[in-house]
Formats: C-alpha cells, structure tokens, sequence
C-alpha cells in the first residue's frame, strides 16, 4: 500500500493547527509537513469565536496582571509556569498575526486597540471588530498557502493514530470524497482538533466539535487532564445555542432578570457583567430558579441589553451581533435586548500535554483547545482561547520539528499492517455490517440530552451517577448502531457515526473525572460539595482509558509559583 | 398547530450507483418557527434516512460550508428559514456550476486553487521584524479594504455567476474581492505580482456587469465592486506606466 509521509503531520485545520504547521515550516524550512483536516480548514469553529485574543500591549498593562487574572480565572487548577510563559508570547503572536494581515482594530494612532473582557483587571483583549476568530482564521489559513512546504489533505477523518513501540508515527484517515483508508505516517503528530461541545445539545460549538483528538489520543493511551472542567458561556440566543460575544458586556451591555434589574450585583458586585463566565452562568442558573428569569418557547432567558450603547457603537464594535440578532432572532439589538442563557461554550479539559505541546506519547503534541498544556485550569478567561492557539500552537509546531528532526524514519512494514487493521475495523463495525436498529442521530440526541441534565451548571453525585449508567446503556445500543449509507463516496453516516463513537468516549471521561471531583472550583460546580478543597484537590484530574466504561483516574500537582491560592470573590 | 408538516425535496445522487441526479420528497414535521432548511435536512439525517449528505458545520452563517441552492437560490442554508417558504414544498439542490460529488456536496477543488493563485497573503519588499511592533493602520485604511475581507469562501457568488456558470476559467467573484481585499490593505505591496492573475483574460474582463454575485452574497461583500474596481487599477496600470499603486 501506498503512502504520504511527512516529518510533522497536523490534525486538524483551525487556528492552533495552522499556527502550528507554519511555526514547523518557518522554524526548519526543510521540514514537510502535512495537514489533514475533516473539513476545509477555512470551516473550522475558531471561525466562530468573536470577542478577540488577550494580549498584554497595551503601555499600563503588565505581564504578571493577565498571569494573576489567568490564574485567579482558573480557580488556581493553572499551571503556573504555564501561564507565565503565555503571557509573555501573547503579545508576540498577535503582532505576527498583524504582521500577516489579520485586520485588528486600530486606536486613532493606528496602533491594535483592546477591549475589556471578563475575569480581566484591565483592557488586554485585542478584536477584529466582532468577528475575530473569523479573520484571525482567514489570516493564517490564507498565510498558510505562501508555503510549499504545507501539503493539505482537506475533508480527511482521522480514524485512528499509529501507535508503534510507544511512539506516535501518524494517522489512519479515511478519505471522505473517496472512501479510501489512507495512512499518513510522519515522524511526528500535532493533534489540534478543537473542542468536543457537540456531546451536549446546547453548545455554541459546531457540528464538527466532536472531541475526535482527545478521543483518538486516549485511545492511544495518552491521558484527558481536567475533564470535568466544562465551560458555560452566560450568553447564547436560546433554541440555536448561536454565541452572543462577551463583548456585548465589555463594551458595555447589561445582563437583566424579568425584573429589570443588573442581577449579578448580589454575585460579583465588583466586576458586574465583567465577572468570570463560571461565576456569571451560574448566577443566571440561580436566577432561574428563583423564578427571576424570562419565560419563552425554548426555556427560561435573561436579557442582555446594548440599547445604551447607541446605533455607532453597536456599528462598528458590534456588527456581527446586530447581523445575528437581525437573522437569528428577528430583533433589532439597537431597540430590542438580546435573549440569552448559558451555553457550553469551551472544554478547560483535554489531551494531557506539557508546555510545548508533548504529551507522554513520544511524537504527539496537541495544542489548542483539545490539549490541556495546564493554562486554563478550572475556568479559562474569555479572550485566552485565541491566544492560546496561537502561543502553544507556535510551540508545538516548533517542538514536534525540533523533534522530527532526529527522530528515525517511519517503516512501511508495521504500518501496512496497522491499516490494513483498522480499515477492517471501521468497514467491519460499520460500512459491512448487516442488521442493526439504532439510530445514530437518536442515540446523538440522547446522549445530548444526558449530559446537559447531568454534566451541566450544576451536578450532584446523583445525576453523575445515572448519566454514567446512562452512558453505558447508550454505549450498549451504538454497538447495535444500523447504516443506512452504503456508498464509498461522501459517506457522512460513517463520519457521523465515528463522531459518535468518539463523543460517547470523552462524555464518559467528562462524567467520571466531575463524579471524582468532590469539591466545587471553576466551572465544576457540585451542589453536594459547594466549597472549593484545596487539601484534597488542588490537583489535576488525570484519566487513562480503560476498556470498562469508567476510566482509570490518577491526580497531578498542579505548578505554583508565584500565586497562592486565595478565596476568589470579584 | 401540533401536527404542521413540511415537504422537503433534496438532490441525491450517488455516482458509485446513480447515473444523474433526481429529487427526494419528505415530509417532515415543522415544530418550531424558528426552523432553518439546515434543520430540516438534520432532522431527515437523524430521524428519516441516513444516508442524506451535505456538509454544514457553525450553523450562524460564518463557516460557509452549508450553502444549496434554495427554491432555486443560492443561500446559506443555516439562515434559510422555512417559515419563508411554508406551505410550499422547500426545493434543496446542490449548488450551481460546480462539479457534484454526492447529493448536496459539491466539488470546490477549483476555488481552492483560485484562492491560492491570487496570493491571497501579505506581501512586503521588506519585512519588518516582529520586535518592531505593528504596522500602523487607521481605522479609515481597513474601511478601505473591510467589506472584502468578510468573505467566508461560501461560494454563493460562484453559483449565482452567469459568467462561471458558462466558462470556469474565469477567476470569480470571490477569488477577485479577496484580492481586492489585500491589494487594498496599506501594509501590502503585493499589486504588481497579483495583476498577472487577476488581470488575464480569464480574469476580471470576463465579468458581464450582472452583478448577482453581489446580491445574493449573505456577508454585504460587493465582488462586482471589487472586479470594477480592479478593472479600472488595471486600465490605469497600461495608461500611466509606473502606476499609481506599488
């Protein structure tokens, strides 16, 4: 059999992937390096992100206040030294990004302006107006064809990673417009496959959001790191879980209850809508529950009001939001205030990786939002996730060249053989297979359904513990899974049904690492245990697969430096 | 209303079995006015027949991966919303001139190459080291090249383009205006190396004035204005030999 090799082959096609394969190409242009994506890169969900990308750049900002607010923000679960090298390399990348087009907004001097943003002591996150994932996106991806070096395999599944004598040696993907398996071996591996919202039914995340990178490293006996850390975003339009940006509330708008009243003085009185996300969505949730919140067709609502603002502000800080509200919900924001409730927005959890990508699994990194490098702990900052991308992307891609650069070739003789395995496994389990009466979309659906009740805002030993049972049962019933699509080409019931297989894998990793988890920090919030233990978990979660449903759970020191935790009031 | 119905007639199109495409009919419950086409074609996905493709993804019409043709339209379908089309049967096709792979999924293989040709990067003489800081750049030079740079490469302009529709030589509205998009921006020097792309005769001078690649685009970018405007950087470029753009 024929195969692609590459020295560094990336997953995945989104802002942390792409920043990684340039940082490969431009830290040794000799290096190949291949980028397989299951989707045009341009369609990956950093598109959707639009608030902006923190930096410290601004003269009065400093680098140990965004280490502090990071830090502060994560419910002290960060790594210290983590997030001290991010912040110095913030600034650094998005000047790169500037200096490949990406159009930030400009203060009258021309220099890139910032916006405040929540959980921030100061204004630090750089914008493209309110599209910002979208244009830094479009900015790297359109960098990225300068390169000769970047060869793409566009609309390719990664199935399964080569794993040989613990070493990472590439991919086995599945060509979705031909219906081909292909290995694509390389000397080494950057996982960068987004996020995994797609395993809850009410996510700003998109359709491709499926956790395929943490599943496919867990499987390879890489470790998920902080599972349980599940970020709900205060403000998504009801029914659609569409994102209304945090920069509505930077830029000045109101979160209302039906009682016309800016409800989060009672939470975080000192920062109001600029408090912490996990802080915000919660106090919504409450809310609710006191029977403050609106009643409309798809659940209870709060308001977020920009109508102060004014028509030019709106317009040129917000446009997008306006653009949303006008198609998505049929309001004007300029008159009318935006409905919205909290949403899964952002996984903190994700492949166990060190500060430059590694992970124990010699040649494969992972970087953005499927790694967990240690720098969101239990609460990530909105505004740190773009940076993010960039900054560990940078050092990944850098890493896995330095490594790829003395690490033997890759044979043929195993990895014929793995792919020729797990071609099987994939046409045995699904495109051959006779009988079967399970629905994947139903299954979806249910499995949806378990994790917003059980693995929500809130949880209790209770709802964990019959999400879990309920995990098993729906595991049972993916086996008995029935495809109707017979064909090689363009099979989308396939990719679905590996997506699947994959989100009930991190689902799972999520329900156990929070029923572990007995304390409240971040965004993991148990009713049962309201108060944070710093004595018993002031650790990370670390979850190995097993072949039982439940994963094998250790715990890690989290890094100290120069932050000791304290109460976290804002 | 508990029991309103919609009808759904979608391409399918298999080539390992199918000789030329035709429509499928179903009839779908309509539960919610807030339903987009995109959910009609998930809730047949998930619950009535499995083997339907299409591609979608951000579902807020930012991804551009989802566009069909519509009741004979170009749309994104995420934002297609079938209380507008309601009692009428909904009509989704793949859209128009491009190469079809499967049902709604069509080949985008030549953007992709387009895209690329017109170096769609920065380009400098020089370029300023990082520890130098930004460009300087007032908010008035990005309106100058803004509304090109919103392009989401959903290719809707293409489908709605008599010119692409009749010779796909032509480089295209979307292909033109991000172009435009970099030949506009003051920190890009790249004119000179883009013209020979744009400016070839498979290029701009094919554009007949029509215009709907502006009308049907769901970002307000104004291709048309971009291939005019390049038009007329082009002429200028022939009438006065050093230019007035680097």
């Amino acid at each position: 059999m024929e195969f692609e090799s590459y020295d560094v082959l990336v997953v995945g096609g989104g802002l942390a992937g792409i920043r990684a394969a340039i940082a490969a190409v431009e830290a040794n242009p000799r290096v190949r390096v291949g980028m397989v994506s299951k989707v045009y890169p341009m369609r990956s969900h950093t598109v959707s992100a639009e608030g902006g990308a923190a930096a410290a750049l601004a003269p009065d900002d400093s680098y140990e206040t965004h280490a502090f607010d990071t830090i502060k923000g994560s419910d002290y679960l960060a790594d210290q030294d983590v997030v001290e090298a991010f912040v110095r390399e913030a600034p650094v990348e998005v000047i790169q990004m500037e200096h490949w087009g990406c159009p930030w907004s400009r203060n009258p001097d021309g220099t890139i302006a910032v916006r405040p943003f929540g959980g921030m002591t100061t204004w630090r996150t750089c914008y493209a107006a309110d599209k910002t994932g979208f244009h830094m996106l479009h900015t790297v991806f359109q960098t990225s064809l300068k390169y000769p070096q970047i060869t793409r395999h566009d609309e390719a599944f990664v199935t399964k990673l080569l794993v040989e004598d613990s070493r990472c040696v590439g991919v086995v993907a599945l060509d979705i417009r031909s219906g081909r398996f292909d290995a694509i071996t390389a000397k080494s591996v950057i996982l960068a496959t987004g996020g995994l919202g797609r395993v809850y039914a009410f996510t700003t995340n998109g359709n491709i959001c499926t956790g395929d990178g943490m599943a496919l490293a867990y499987r390879a006996g890489a470790a998920l790191k902080d599972m349980e850390m599940v970020q709900f975003h205060p403000t998504g339009l009801p029914f659609t879980g569409i994102l209304i940006t945090e920069a509505v509330r930077g830029e000045g708008g109101y979160l209302l209850n039906n009682q016309g009243e800016r409800f989060l003085k009672r939470y975080v009185p000192n920062k109001m809508e600029l408090g912490p996300r996990d802080i915000i969505s919660r106090a919504m949730v409450t809310e609710f529950e006191a029977g403050r919140g609106f009643d409309g067709p798809h659940g209870k609502y709060m308001h977020l009001d920009v109508r102060h603002l004014g028509e030019a502000v709106i317009d040129r800080k917000l446009p997008f939001m306006r653009e949303l509200g006008r198609e998505f919900v049929g309001i004007d924001i300029v008159t009318d205030p935006i409905p919205v409730r909290p949403v899964q927005h952002y996984m903190m959890g994700g492949v166990d990786a060190d500060i430059s990508g590694a992970t124990p699994i010699l040649g494969l990194y992972a970087a953005g939002e499927c790694a967990n490098v240690g720098l969101n702990g239990g609460n990530r900052l909105g505004s740190n996730s773009l940076s993010e991308c960039l900054v560990f992307g940078a050092a990944a891609g850098r890493a896995a060249a330095h490594y790829a650069a003395s690490a033997r070739p890759v044979t043929a003789n195993p990895v014929d053989a793995m792919l020729w395995d797990e071609a099987h496994r994939v046409e045995a389990a699904y495109l051959e297979k006779k009988g079967g009466d399970e629905r994947i979309g139903v299954i979806r659906e249910e499995m949806q359904k378990e994790m917003d009740a059980g693995a929500g805002v809130f949880r209790t030993r209770d709802g964990l513990s019959r999400l879990a049972r309920n995990l098993g049962g729906l595991r049972e019933r993916f086996e008995k899974v029935k495809i109707e699509d017979s064909s090689r080409t363009f099979n989308t019931e396939i990719t679905a049904a590996l997506e699947l297989d994959f989100m009930l894998e991190v689902a799972s990793a999520i329900t156990f690492s929070a029923l572990a988890r007995e304390e409240s920090r971040g965004a993991h919030a148990r009713l049962d245990f309201p108060e944070r233990d710093d004595k018993k978990f002031l650790k990370h979660t670390v979850a190995f697969h097993t072949n039982a449903l439940a994963p094998r759970l250790e715990y890690s020191e989290v890094t100290i430096t120069n932050f000791q935790p304290q109460a976290r009031t804002y | 209303m508990p029991d309103k119905k919609v009808t759904i007639q979608a391409t399918r199109f298999d080539p390992d079995h199918d000789e030329k495409p035709r429509l499928q009919s179903y009839e779908i419950p309509f539960s919610d006015e807030s339903m987009v086409v995109l959910d009609a074609l998930n809730y047949i996905k998930s619950h009535v027949d499995g083997s339907l493709s299409y591609r979608w993804s951000c579902r807020m019409g930012i991804c551009g991966s989802c566009g069909m043709m519509v009741n004979g339209t170009p749309k994104l379908t995420c934002n297609a919303f079938l209380r507008e089309y309601w009692p009428r049967p909904v009509v989704v096709e793949p859209l128009n001139n491009f190469p079809l792979i499967r049902d709604l999924v069509i080949d985008m293989d030549d953007f992709m190459h387009k895209l690329k040709s017109i170096k769609p990067w920065i380009i400098r003489k020089q370029e300023i080291p990082l520890g130098s800081g930004e460009h300087r750049q007032t908010n008035d030079q990005i309106d100058e090249f803004r509304q090109f740079s919103e392009c989401i490469n959903c290719m809707l302009c293409y489908a709605a383009c008599p010119v692409y529709g009749l010779n796909n030589e032509f480089l295209g509205p979307a292909a033109t205006a991000l172009a435009r998009r970099y030949n506009l921006d003051s920190r890009d020097q790249g004119l000179t190396q883009r013209l020979p792309v744009i400016a070839d005769t498979e290029g701009v001078w094919e554009c007949s004035f029509v215009g709907e690649c502006s009308v049907v685009c769901p970002k307000g970018v104004d291709p048309a204005k971009a291939i005019q405007q390049t038009k007329l950087d082009t002429t200028m470029r022939f009438v006065l030999p050093f230019g007035n753009r680097e």
